[in-house]
């Protein structure tokens, strides 16, 4: 029989703690991607810190993938142990197959509601005859046989990760994969995803916290401060790591209120700074980037956005900190808001924000979020760009320094400790040029305007937004779930629905001119976000002048939207 | 005495040309006073030295010198030193600030400043209340001290910031009097120049709300014993003593910490290798 | 607030010299902040009375100046004449300025400061054994004393009932920060 194609595969392993099946899903990543597909892996766990049932969600593709599909072809569950609480995030239906032991339990409720299909995996049996087998090798191999991939796909993948562990652990691994795979047969799965077109560019396997701390360090960040924050904290150690290998460092804070005046010290001495962090922290840091913006100093900040408020949900994804960064500041506070739109994007927007927070001596907020962060995607590696941090640098210093001068352009040139005749000090008080408190009317209302009209008369170029297709009616959305956008309006175009889709990367400052050239001509405006307050929304109308007929789609995290969610808003629209 | 070569700076060369606010009386002058005296005895070009503050009347000491300064937001001092000096180890950084400043907001940050033992050095000019807004308790006000925000007294004991200094792991510990101008600018010099985190608190009377304060120039003493190496011992003599024992009461030979810079830097590519297919 | 066991050792006459010139040097230091003080609060009067007092002590500088003749006093350097636990004798004491201060009180600050520098001569003329020195020292010692008598005859003067520092302010202190 010859099996419909199709241009990815969706399919996810679970388990209950020490089952090990995220470190499968991204053997199995790895292994498909050194096959040429491409693919998105994310993770949903419980919230015990060991022990805690553990879902690997992978996509494999044909060409990149920034969100998850509709539905699961394949579930390889190595037990069922609490499967139930990722019924919501994990779609099934009745083609769908599940691989499972019979004697692990009994399929629960959601899966047999959705009429799956289960394929018994005697995972049980199997380890009883072979003990140095782990049930989750067994699993691997079986999905490997199912995706139409030979058991050796993930030898590298294995020899890599077990190098360390002996030869007796990669044999063990290497024979129950190929257990598991003769355990099933191919050409279960109803469709068939082909092999992949050679590309010419090189591919990478990198998350979004990984794209994040590599964008910044191209952009030209050496100094980082760390308070560790789930989802944030991967940047942060990636950056330890790799801030040493290019002459920078990383000094770990004693809480956010520290790292955030850490990277403002280090920035004033002139390195370009980082801190990542998500909502909590965010919160923590508001007052030192007001000061950042008063003094003008330079920093990156990224928040890894997660469920809010307070705790919240630190191990899943929201898009419900987009107030605090626009508007968290008190006083009038002008910043710089970006949004990366994908786990490739996030090497573009981290190096992008570095440089703007350089060139115009500001703080930029970098708002990531959970589902793209902790993302481990296979990608075409990203174009290399020119943006490298510019800071205008006081040198050659003759007379009266005036580090915020008002004769000449509103950037100032900034002198770095140890520069003679540059003396001056950085100060949250309003003050004069020279930096001197200043409590006079005349000297707050002209940095006032001078730190605002530095960000107006910057030309931020193409980059502000995504912008794709024509048609009257336009999606507006903004961060992670571009991806799902892009899929959705695909899927409404092969009913003939053309739709323009506008996701601004650039939050803060809004760019009226920009965004009413890109909606010119749209009829309706459907806006779509991951926030129960629909915060999107409201910015957007605080900012831009929008069609008469908007239609909000607001869901509140943490369950990703998917392409179909889209797709059914944009089709519904048209049946009503 | 013999004539020296003359220092290359007078401590006029670190005063700015801006004129203090503070109340005629304060200590604050004479703490003032005697930063620009030390710095001109420890030699260093006005530019290679950064004087970091955060909000309060003490915190007002950066601008008023002719260094590099920063004066930051309220607590948060020591973390904005920590960051500079980590990138330019190269400059002398001097935090100045108050016991509210240091010890209340910024409290979390003393401790750490002191673990951490960077090559600093916390000025803390404690007058046992929070005089820029109007007379406050402090963590080191004393318990019956009558204010408008707690009307007779906090009823809590006040605690021992040299006591913490030490068991945190300051470097050096020191307690000087505003008014003994060269005592302190001695122990500024000293404090200096010890390696490491070096902690020098220096009763600074507050004359708006602490009126009482004047009577702390006849109650001082210099320490009956010389500074020890012997952290348990300081804090023992410390605790025992009548608050009012000025010197050098703890010098430590704790290594400074250094964050690891790498080395000169490597092609940024070679970062990319651990993300290849 | 001097403290006899700190301050600076007087051995030769250029010692002495370079102390006595320190000493006005820090007074004249002392005033002019004081005067800064009185000026950014806004007592006119008393900063006129402050810098009065300063351009005397200038005059008395000069005169050192004069005294020292080829000895270079301004190039012995900061470090002469610091008084190591305490203050310099003749410097003002600033922590008994209030912004609200009378002249009487400025007199008498500045006579605190007269009979400092007058104790410390005389004990220089005690103790020191070179010749030239304690000739010198005696010299400054009679200046003092007209300075003492010149200050308790202004504060005669001026002299209004002694007010409590700080009790009369009919404003109460702005809070800031
Ligand atoms: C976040 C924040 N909270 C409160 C204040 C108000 N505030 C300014 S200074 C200060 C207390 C300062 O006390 P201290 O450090 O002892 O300085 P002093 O004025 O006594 O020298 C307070 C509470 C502020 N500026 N910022
Ligand atoms: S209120 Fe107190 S601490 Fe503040 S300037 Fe006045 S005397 Fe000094
Ligand atoms: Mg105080």
């Amino acid at each position: 029989m010859q099996l419909a194609e199709i241009s990815s595969v969706s399919l996810a392993f679970l388990g209950s703690g020490g089952a090990g099946v995220i470190s499968t899903g991204e053997l199995l990543l790895e292994a498909a991607c050194k096959n040429g597909w491409y693919g998105l892996l994310t993770r949903s766990v419980g919230p015990q810190i060991r022990g805690g049932e553990a879902a690997a969600m992978l996509r494999l593709a044909t060409q990149p993938v920034d969100c998850h599909a509709d539905r699961f072809d394949l579930l390889v569950a190595v037990d069922w142990l609490n499967a139930q609480r990722f019924a919501l995030e994990m779609p099934l239906g009745p083609r769908t197959i599940a691989l499972c032991d019979p004697e692990s339990g009994a399929v629960p409720e959601f899966v047999r509601a959705a009429g799956v299909r289960v394929i018994e995996l005697p995972l049980k049996a199997m380890t009883a005859a072979n003990p140095e087998w782990r049930p989750n090798m067994i699993a691997l191999g079986a999905a490997l046989r199912v995706l139409g991939l030979p058991e050796d796909a993930a030898r590298a993948a294995i020899e890599n990760r077990f190098g360390d562990k002996g030869a007796a652990v990669i044999v063990a691994s290497l024979a129950a994969v190929k257990g598991g795979a003769d355990a099933v047969e191919s050409g279960v799965l109803p469709a068939r995803l082909p092999a992949p077109a050679a590309s010419g560019t090189a591919r990478w396997r990198i998350s979004g916290n990984q794209a994040v701390g590599l964008g910044a360090v191209r952009g030209g960040v050496r100094f980082a401060a760390a308070y560790p924050i789930t989802p944030a904290t991967e940047i942060l150690e990636w950056l330890a790591l790799n801030l040493a290998k290019v002459g920078g460092a990383l000094v770990q804070a004693e809480d956010e209120l520290a790292s955030i005046n850490m990277i403002i010290g280090g920035s004033y001495a002139g390195a370009p700074s980082i801190t990542a962090t998500s909502g909590p922290g965010l919160s923590l840091m508001v007052e030192g980037i007001g000061l950042a913006t008063a003094a003008e100093v330079p920093i990156v900040v990224v928040d890894v956005m997660r469920g809010g408020p307070s705790t919240g949900i630190p191990t899943k994804s929201e898009q419900s900190d987009l107030n605090i960064a626009l508007y968290g500041m008190h006083g009038d506070a002008p910043h710089i808001v970006v949004a990366p739109q994908s786990v490739s994007d996030c090497v573009f927007t981290a190096q992008w924000a570095t440089y703007l927070a350089e060139a115009m001596q500001i703080p930029v907020l970098l708002l990531s979020d959970q589902f793209m962060g902790q993302a481990h995607a296979a990608i075409d590696r990203p174009a290399d760009v020119a943006f490298v941090g510019q800071r205008r640098i006081a040198r050659d210093i003759a007379g009266t320094y005036r580090r915020y001068s008002l004769n000449g352009p509103n950037v100032t040139a900034m002198a770095l400790p140890g520069t003679p005749g540059g003396q001056y000090t950085a100060d949250g008080l309003s003050h004069s040029e020279r930096g001197t408190p200043s409590s006079a009317a005349s000297d707050h209302r002209a940095q006032l305007d001078k730190r605002a009209n530095k960000v107006h008369e910057f030309d931020f170029g193409d980059h502000w937004a995504t912008l794709h297709g024509s048609g009257e009616i336009a999606v507006l959305t903004w961060g992670s779930v571009t991806g799902a956008v892009l899929e959705g309006i695909a899927l409404a175009r092969t009913d003939g629905i053309d739709v323009r889709v506008i996701a601004p990367r650039l939050l803060l400052p809004a760019q009226p001119e920009r965004m009413a050239a890109a909606l010119g001509g749209v009829r309706e405006l459907i806006v779509i976000e991951q926030s129960h307050g629909a915060q999107f929304y409201r910015y957007l109308r605080a900012h831009y002048h929008l069609p008469r007929n908007v239609r909000v789609v607001n869901s509140a995290g943490p369950l990703p939207l998917r392409p179909g969610d889209i797709y059914r808003e944009l089709t519904a629209e048209r049946a009503a | 005495m013999s004539a020296e070569p003359k220092p290359a700076y007078k401590a006029s060369d670190f005063k700015s040309d801006i004129a203090p606010i503070w109340c005629p009386g304060c200590g604050d002058y004479h703490v003032l006073l005697s930063i620009t005296r030390a710095l001109a005895q420890l030699g260093k070009p006005p530019e290679q030295v950064a004087i970091v503050s955060g909000i309060g009347c003490s915190s007002r000491i950066p601008a008023y010198t002719n260094c590099y300064g920063f004066h930051g937001v309220h607590g948060r001092a020591l973390p904005i030193a920590t960051g500079l000096k980590v990138i330019r180890p190269d400059q002398t950084v001097i935090v100045t600030t108050g016991d509210g400043d240091g010890y209340s907001i910024g409290g979390n940050h003393f401790l750490h400043a002191c673990r951490r033992n960077l090559d600093l050095t916390m000025i803390v000019m404690d007058n046992h209340i929070y005089g820029m807004t109007k007379g406050q308790p402090s963590p080191t006000t004393e318990p019956d001290l009558d204010t408008a925000l707690t009307p007779g007294g906090t009823g809590l004991r006040p605690f021992n910031p040299l006591v913490i200094a030490l068991a945190s792991g300051a470097n050096f510990v020191a307690r000087a009097f505003a008014g003994n101008i060269g005592q302190t600018t001695s122990i500024i010099v000293d404090a200096v120049t010890h390696p490491g985190f070096s902690f020098v608190e220096i009763l600074s009377p507050c004359v708006t709300f602490r009126p009482d304060q004047r009577s702390w120039k006849t109650q001082v003493h210099p320490a009956p014993v010389d500074a020890t190496d012997d952290p348990a011992r300081a804090a023992r003599r410390i605790m025992t003593d009548d608050g009012f024992n000025l010197g050098v009461l703890y010098r430590g030979n704790r290594q400074p910490y250094t964050p690891k810079f790498g080395g000169s830097g490597c092609d940024l590519s070679e970062l990319e290798r651990e993300f290849e297919l | 607030m001097s403290d006899k066991a700190d301050a600076p050792s007087v051995s030769t006459l250029s010692d002495l010299l370079a102390v006595a010139y320190q000493i006005e040097v820090d007074a004249i230091e002392r005033y002019k902040m004081l005067a800064e003080q009185m000026e950014t609060h806004n007592n006119v009067e008393l900063a006129a009375v402050f810098r009065d007092l300063a351009r005397a002590e200038g005059i008395h500088a000069a005169e050192i100046r004069r005294l020292a003749g080829d000895v270079d006093v301004a190039a012995l350097g900061p470090e002469v004449g610091q008084w190591m636990t305490g203050d310099s004798p003749e410097a003002a004491d600033l922590s008994s300025a209030h912004y609200m201060m009378s002249r009487a009180e400025a007199l008498r600050m500045a006579l605190a400061g007269e009979e400092r520098a007058l104790a410390f001569f005389e004990e220089v003329v005690k103790s020191v054994e070179d010749p030239e020195a304690r000739e010198l020292a005696k010299q400054l010692v009679e200046e003092e004393r007209e300075h003492v008598e010149l200050c308790h005859q202004l504060i005669r003067r001026h002299d209004k009932p002694l007010r409590r520092l700080g009790v009369e302010d009919p404003d109460a202190p702005e809070p800031q920060g």
